[in-house]
């Protein structure tokens, strides 16, 4: 549970991050050629995936797992709109 | 001439592979529209990702970073990379897992059983295909501008009225047929497998332009200084407002009929977590060469000269398709060209087949009844609606002058602001059916008077109290779903117990 808050956090923590304001009128190069802003959206967007890598490798909900068990021969019939 | 040879190879190997994928296909509706829910994780996660990278992200990209500068990226490309994979993790899994369990094929298979309604389907039908026909259209508009950028004076006699370049009609007719043609033959199996192909064709062919385009603009460094510095930063470009309300848009995949139908192709919920991980990452690798090549272009000359790259009067649609034809040789050009054509077919197929499920199990089955129909007229009645649709898209193509990216955001803010009703329907259990109608109703009434508001999308800045339009519609939204479902009867016990299992949810 402490997990699985810890990497929600982190994940809500990014997207507060996303509003990069220290850097929008900053025009320098990183690495001689990518914009400043342009190199931080960069790091975020492997931090997501990092932040994402974590939740499925620590947090995965469980009932999914139970879901997957399910035999296709179980499965009902097409279309389970009922009116 | 070369470009267009490599290009007719390619959409040759396109409809060679609908040929194989027909021969796996079983004959049943089923199978024709999610695939007999049989995906693994690496083919879910191309399709996924081939289906929500188009026009947009790498013609739409390059033009957006053109006209108003890097931030492109950080607006809408990032925000992606985290709220994408969390519409897949809190929407795409949780309808994965009722799709499996109660066998439905479309979101509104869901809906009507989740709100108990029939005549929800029928209000959601129109304003889910159409707000896919501009969706479908900034497909045929990127691989028209593209194709017609690469092909500049190369047919001097046959096409002298569009300079000598192939003429967009022409490119958006051949697409939309080598796309049917394939989907016919096999369903969202042949949209699958093309996906797959495409998104490795196009994620390699953009690295492959960005590099070739640097190289000759005398390295990445070289070709960064050539850019405008005012392009490379934010300030003055997108203000703050306008970049935080940006990240509505692209819960717009939680809503996508198409991306739903993708996801009910999983075998097992397994095949999500690594759809979740390579998305962001997928993202970045496709955009950020586009969001440079746009840039560089802002200031880049042609080598050796004083000339500029990109004339004055190009459209931002055009930027991609100008550098790749003069600064690339000709294969390179049809290589990078058949990379974009991909991006746009890997999302018109899996758009052609949900509308056209959608119309066969949402509207003509369920207004008729399934025994009066065969599963060979079902999937026939698919594909008949399939091809009016593209029709219809494609008479549009034909006078539609709009900015492709400015389209594509239109579209996504439509779905996006539909996102509270999927969410609601799945994690709220008051939610009502008189909650989910009225919702509706607003988002589209809302949409719809922004949307005339920016002359129907010509006015690319148009802003409300300089947030994106997407922020009124999504409150009009939740208001309305939040307010009405309170004041109106709570959905039946039988509803609540087969959407809430006890200690689930």
């Amino acid at each position: 549970m402490r997990k699985k808050s810890l990497i929600i956090g982190f994940l809500i923590l990014l997207f507060f991050l996303h509003q990069d304001f220290w850097l929008k009128d900053n025009p320098s190069l990183v690495f001689g050629f990518l914009p400043a802003t342009l190199a931080y959206h960069m790091f975020w967007t492997v931090a997501a995936a990092f932040g994402w890598w974590c939740l499925v490798r620590f947090a995965w909900p469980p009932e999914f797992e139970e879901s997957d068990s399910a035999t296709s021969a179980s499965l009902p019939k097409e279309g389970g709109a009922e009116e | 001439m070369t470009p267009v040879i490599i290009v007719c190879l390619y959409l040759g190997l396109l409809i060679i592979l609908g040929v194989v994928s027909n021969r796996f296909f079983r004959g049943s509706p089923s199978d024709y529209f999610v695939a007999s829910r049989s995906m693994g994780p690496f083919v879910l996660f191309m399709t996924v990702f081939g289906t929500t990278m188009t026009a947009f992200a790498m013609v739409g990209s390059t033009g957006e970073s053109y006209r108003v500068g890097v931030g492109t990226y950080g607006k809408i490309a990032s925000a992606s990379a985290l709220i994408h994979s969390a519409c897949f993790f809190l929407v795409g899994l949780r309808l994965w897992a009722l799709g499996k369990k109660h066998g439905y094929m479309t979101q509104i298979e869901f809906f009507r059983d989740r709100f108990e309604s029939r005549g929800l389907g029928y209000l959601l039908f129109p304003i889910l295909v159409g707000l896919l026909i501009p969706y479908l259209l900034v497909g045929l508009l990127g691989a028209g501008t593209v194709l017609s950028g690469v092909t500049r004076g190369a047919f001097p006699v046959a096409f002298a009225s569009t300079g000598g370049s192939i003429p967009p009609a022409l490119t958006s007719a051949v697409i939309s047929a080598v796309v049917l043609s394939y989907i016919f033959m096999g369903g969202v199996r042949s949209a699958a497998w093309a996906n797959t192909f495409q998104t490795l064709v196009f994620m390699l062919m953009g690295l492959l332009a960005f590099i070739l385009i640097s190289t000759k603009l005398g390295g990445l460094s070289a070709a960064s200084q050539m850019g405008d510095p005012g392009k490379a930063v934010r300030a003055g470009n997108i203000s703050e407002l306008q970049f935080l309300t940006y990240c509505l848009i692209p819960l717009s995949v939680g809503m996508f009929p198409h991306l739903f139908q993708n996801c009910l192709t999983s075998k097992s919920s397994r095949n999500f977590k690594f759809m979740l991980v390579a998305h962001p990452i997928s993202i970045m690798i496709t955009w950020i060469p586009c969001i440079l090549i746009g840039f560089w272009m802002t200031g880049a000359v042609i080598p050796g000269t004083e000339a500029r790259i990109i004339p004055e009067a190009a459209s931002p649609n055009a930027v991609l398709g100008i550098a790749v034809g003069k600064l690339a040789t000709p294969v390179i050009s049809g290589l990078v060209t058949a990379g974009v054509l991909a991006a746009i077919m890997s999302s018109l197929d899996s758009q052609f087949v949900s509308v056209g499920t959608m119309f066969t199990r949402d509207i003509v089955v369920h207004l008729l009844g399934k025994d009066r129909f065969s599963d060979t007229a079902m999937v026939w009645l698919a594909r008949g609606f399939i091809s009016f649709i593209v029709l219809v898209t494609f008479l549009f193509s034909l006078a539609e002058p709009r900015q492709v990216f400015t389209l594509g955001i239109w579209c996504f803010s439509g779905y996006a602001s539909l996102f509270p009703l999927v969410f609601a329907a799945i994690y709220w259990k008051r939610t009502t059916k008189a909650g989910a109608y009225a919702a509706v109703v607003a988002t589209a009434v809302v949409w719809f008077l922004l949307f005339r508001a920016s002359d129907y999308g010509a006015n690319t800045s148009y802003l409300v109290g300089g947030m994106m339009p997407v922020v009124l519609m999504f409150a009009a939204c939740v208001l309305t779903l939040i307010l009405v479902s309170l004041m109106t009867k709570a959905p039946s016990r039988r509803t609540l117990v087969k959407f809430f299992p006890a200690n689930k949810v």
